[in-house]
């Protein structure tokens, strides 16, 4: 089961970087006179409805279908582990000024003002994965400071903070390996959820100019061909399903792995 | 006594939360580039003065707090203004598509219900089984497809291919309107069922080893009345948490099912109004949806008073 999650992200890991060379046509080479045809040995998923080779353009998206959730991903992951153990470890008014503001961001209805935000503002991909990091990096604070609180009363850490260690010390190189399994959970849910964001941004018509190769993009200009080439919307709803999946199942098994030999 | 300062701190919460949110999205309206005069103008040639005009009429040249002061007077007492592109109330807009979004959101919630609580339940009570790794792997897939990607994947299986349903609209008629929302409400109610499936699952399961529980089997209860009749109520209290979830879950997905199934409900006036740069209905919306989680996180916690006696004597603080 893992062989394969890991085989499925790896492949689109392969797309993304050498999309461009691997495809067969140039993406944004038209063919009207081969509009929306199906699935032919020169075109292994068929045409849209501008003639355009989707194998090639669903490669050539790949980059930044998987660049701009990973960097998501790594933003927030970065920014909320540093906050939480910050918050978690220090308490008094830091924390309590941190929890205020992350009640009110919680409760905000995320995906309304990611969509607001990138709609009104537009500007491809920028706006849409500050926000991004905006609206997960809340969420994922408090967990992990819920499990700072937990580890820092623990044996270990009283030792490491009696060892008279600076608190960088003692949050990064003893608390924060003991939180990794969450740390890694975290992470991979975020890209999840950015990637999925992203694609539904552009589904939406929303973030970037039409034309660009992009998965989410594709869905919705090809969606109107399901009768005559359904591949050219399917393949890419497949695939980010596929990504999504895989990502999403490979973040729990390693949860569970990891925290077994840990600490708990 | 703590019932009521519950209330009362959650109540200032929920304002400042509605505060915060129209100020967001007014302000980034008003720095967006782009004015409303461009909207109403078009490319069409304009004059110094019609260009005032216009300005003038909403008020574009007060400073920002004054403009946003005026909004929120109008908007408390319930005046949204006048959408720039349609030239109707906002209200009117809003209360012509209602009806779509709001069928949607109701049928979706009924089979989320109707499906995910039996599902978590048999699960719970087949640890272990087949029939529980089915469950939980099902849950776990479905809950990573995004609704956009499993609309237009139902719309494919059951609308172009199979042709059971209709490809595009509402439908006219009660019957018909229920035919044409089936396949995205399906698409809406995946992710949430999901949630519910999962939720339903792992409160059973946490509650299955509880002394009560055991008491019941010992007693020689059947195993129906004892998963019906005891476990069932007390589950209900966690699964009541995600409905706060469930329900932002269903205001965004709502925005891609409309779009893929082509209904006129209030997502897609969202989406239109963000293109057209109009501004009273873009900010309407966005204060109705925040309004609509704060109202549900309210009642939720209503019911949470109302269902478990710990949480009214002050014992649990939530």
């Amino acid at each position: 089961m893992r062989g394969a999650l890991v085989t499925v992200l790896a492949l689109a890991a392969v797309a993304a970087v050498a999309g461009s060379w691997l495809a067969p046509y140039d993406p944004a080479a038209q063919d009207l006179a081969l509009g929306a045809a199906g699935p032919s040995a020169a075109h292994w998923l068929g045409t849209d409805d501008l003639g355009r080779d989707v194998l090639s353009r669903l490669l050539a998206g790949a980059g930044s279908a998987l660049f701009w959730p990973v960097l998501v991903a790594l933003g927030t992951t970065a920014l909320s582990t540093s906050l939480g153990l910050l918050a978690g470890y220090r308490l008094g008014w830091v924390d309590a000024l941190m929890m205020r503001i992350i009640d009110l961001a919680i409760a905000m209805p995320g995906m309304l003002v990611l969509i607001v935000v990138v709609g009104v503002l537009g500007g491809g991909y920028g706006w849409a994965v500050l926000a991004m990091a905006v609206l997960f990096t809340p969420g994922d604070i408090r967990v992990i400071r819920s499990l700072t609180l937990a580890q820092r009363g623990l044996a270990y850490a009283e030792a490491a903070r009696t060892l008279g260690l600076r608190p960088a010390r003692v949050m990064f190189r003893h608390l924060l390996p003991n939180l990794a399994p969450t740390v890694v959970a975290n992470a991979l849910l975020s890209f999840v959820a950015a990637l999925v964001s992203l694609a539904g941004l552009s589904f939406l018509g929303i973030g970037l100019p039409a034309g660009t190769p992009d998965w989410g993009l594709m869905v919705e200009e090809n969606r109107g061909l399901l009768d005559l080439n359904p591949w050219a919307a399917l393949a890419p709803v497949i695939l980010i399903t596929l990504v999504a999946t895989a990502a999403t199942l490979l973040g729990d098994r390693l949860f569970e792995t990891l925290s077994e030999g840990g600490a708990r | 006594m703590a019932v009521l300062t519950l209330l009362a701190r959650r109540l200032a919460a929920a304002l400042v939360l509605l505060g915060v949110l129209s100020a967001l999205t007014f302000g980034l309206l008003a720095a967006s580039p782009g004015g409303p005069e461009q909207v109403l103008l078009g490319s069409r040639p304009s004059t110094a003065e019609t260009r005032a005009a216009i300005r003038a009429e909403y008020h574009l040249d007060d400073p920002f707090p004054v403009r946003y002061a005026r909004w929120l007077g109008d908007a408390v007492r319930g005046d949204f203004g006048v959408s720039i592109y349609s030239r109707e109330p906002v209200t009117d807009v809003i209360a012509d598509r209602m009806p779509v979004t709001a069928s949607l959101a109701g049928y979706a919630l009924l089979l989320t219900v109707a499906v995910g609580v039996p599902l978590g339940l048999v699960a719970a009570m087949r640890r272990g089984g087949a029939l529980d790794q089915g469950i939980t792997l099902a849950a776990l897939v479905t809950l990573a497809i995004p609704p956009f990607a499993l609309s237009i994947l139902l719309l494919y299986g059951f609308a172009v291919a199979l042709g059971w349903f209709p490809v595009f609209g509402a439908g006219e008629t009660p019957l018909d309107r229920i035919v044409h929302l089936t396949l995205p409400a399906i698409a809406l109610a995946g992710a949430q069922t999901a949630m519910v499936v999962r939720q339903m699952r792992a409160a059973a399961l946490d509650l299955a080893g509880q002394d009560f529980l055991t008491f019941a089997r010992a007693r020689g209860l059947p195993r129906r009345r004892i998963w019906l009749g005891y476990a069932l109520r007390n589950a209900a209290l966690p699964v009541l948490t995600v409905g706060g979830l469930l329900l932002a879950a269903n205001l965004t997905g709502s925005l891609f099912v409309e779009q893929a199934f082509g209904l006129h409900g209030l997502g897609a006036l969202l989406i239109g109004a963000i293109g057209q740069k109009d501004i009273p209905v873009v900010q309407a919306l966005v204060l109705l949806g925040g309004a609509i989680v704060v109202a549900v996180n309210l009642l939720i916690d209503l019911a949470y008073l109302a269902v478990d006696p710990r949480v009214r004597h002050g014992a649990v603080t939530s």
